[in-house]
């Protein structure tokens, strides 16, 4: 199973597997990691799953779609590397991927 | 004090549905939402996009579903309290009290909180210092447009209420427009408006920016906004403007004293009350093992929790299960001949 890395925003990291499908937010919230809350359930509808993905993964993982950069417009101190974790789909080309939490989701 | 026989928090589908299942049962419900008009997320996350597992109703949006429901539960005359937040419940004996930010007081047998993730608030800005000028220099909506009548307006935001605020207080303001990218959200013609407004000066646009910190004591003299390059600009602001859209905050809810686990109230899935007698909870704000967050599963949990409601309210009377298609009763409670 790929391996995801969680990290806060004061530097503590947690990796876990996460089944191919799931997507980044789900991991977090089936393994009860702090930081991502998901109020919506994944709809592209509210910005609490809002992560900085570490920049070599960039180019990887695929591209927003435009409803997904509009609603980063409302996430908390969004960077070029933001998104919204309920859009990344754990695939095996995404082992090793870490994401960094910000220091609050509203 | 308002008395009735369940206050029903929150006017999401749930809580529309909730006026549905007491209806029938002639009991009588008021429904207290924070925003300004019934239907929840439905109406305020996404009132154009599609659901498509509402039962026998292949598609719909959240806004017509919305309105579906409106029209089912219009026989029931349900008052609505809207604008109003639920602060306080306090116990008297079998029954509760209820009271609002907006002062009003409810006295009912039974609560059903249908609360969703809790209730909309503005999204408020992430610097530190922004809280202590939140009323004064800086504001989230507009109430009354006189205020902001021949100053420096900072607006932040790339939606539509960011585009018209900028566009209508240009009239008689000087305004800043900040955005953290180049590209709006907002609507094109009201985008092309503010374009000709920027060449003669009325409106300033600056995208690809952030705002970095704020100036001033009591009221806000400056403040300093970041690029994407690191150049830090300062700009002369009277106002703040700050439109980033809602958020869904758990609020006073936590205090209640009910058993919760995370951001969900833990209930039975028997009839979905709660750790305290009279108190239910329904829809995505409750929690039971195998809950699904889904509409479908709240309409079936608020018509289980309205039989135990029927049964607080009505002690002395037997509770009757009937169905709508053959039941004289209900048929008038419906106003159907």
């Amino acid at each position: 199973m790929p391996k995801i890395t969680y990290q806060d925003d004061k530097g503590n990291s947690k990796t876990i597997e996460v089944e191919n499908g799931l997507t980044v937010m789900e991991g977090a919230i089936q393994n009860d990691i702090p930081g991502i809350d998901a109020d919506c359930g994944g709809s592209m509808a509210c910005a609490t799953c809002h992560v900085y993905v570490e920049e070599k993964w960039l180019d990887k993982i695929q591209k927003a779609e435009e409803a997904e950069v509009d609603m980063i417009d409302m996430a908390y101190e969004p960077k070029k590397n933001s998104r919204l974790s309920c859009q990344l789909i754990v695939t095996d080309e995404l082992d090793g991927l870490k994401v960094t939490t910000p220091a609050q989701q509203s | 004090m308002i008395k009735t026989d369940t206050i029903i928090i929150g006017a999401g589908p749930i809580g529309l549905f909730a006026v549905h299942q007491l209806g029938i049962k002639g009991l009588k419900a008021v429904v207290i939402d924070n925003l300004d008009r019934a239907g929840g997320q439905c109406i305020e996350l996404y009132p154009d996009k599609p659901i498509y597992d509402i039962p026998a109703v292949p598609e719909c949006t959240g806004e017509e579903l919305t309105k579906k429901l409106l029209e089912q539960i219009k026989p029931f005359n349900a008052d609505f309290f809207l604008n109003e937040r639920v602060d306080e419940v306090k116990q008297d004996k079998k029954n509760w009290i209820v009271k609002t930010n907006n002062n009003n007081e409810f006295y009912a047998p039974n609560i059903i909180i249908a609360g969703g993730v809790g209730s909309f608030e503005p999204r408020k800005l992430a610097v530190k210092e922004a809280e202590k000028f939140e009323g004064k220099s800086i504001f989230y909506s507009v109430r009354d447009k006189q205020k902001f009548k021949n100053k420096n307006i900072s607006i932040f935001g790339g939606g539509d209420s960011a585009l018209d605020w900028a566009l209508e207080l240009s009239k008689f303001s000087k305004i800043n427009l900040i955005h953290r990218r180049d590209k709006f959200r907002g609507a094109p013609h009201t985008l092309s408006e503010i374009k000709k407004l920027e060449k003669n000066g009325k409106i300033s646009i600056k995208t690809s920016c952030q705002l970095e910190s704020i100036d001033g004591d009591e009221i806000i003299k400056s403040i300093n906004v970041k690029y994407e390059d690191g150049k830090i600009e300062n700009i002369k602001t009277d106002f703040v403007l700050s439109f980033f859209g809602l958020i869904m905050k758990l609020g006073p809810i936590a205090e209640w004293g009910l058993n919760m686990n995370k951001k969900t109230i833990e209930v039975n899935s028997k009839n979905f009350e709660t750790s305290k007698k009279g108190i239910f909870a329904v829809g995505d704000i409750c929690n039971y093992p195998g809950k699904l967050k889904l509409i479908l599963s709240g309409f079936h949990e608020v018509a289980l929790a309205s039989v135990e409601c029927f049964k607080r309210a009505r002690p002395d009377e037997k509770y009757r299960f009937e169905f709508t298609t053959s039941s004289k009763t209900i048929q008038d409670r419906l106003g159907k001949k």
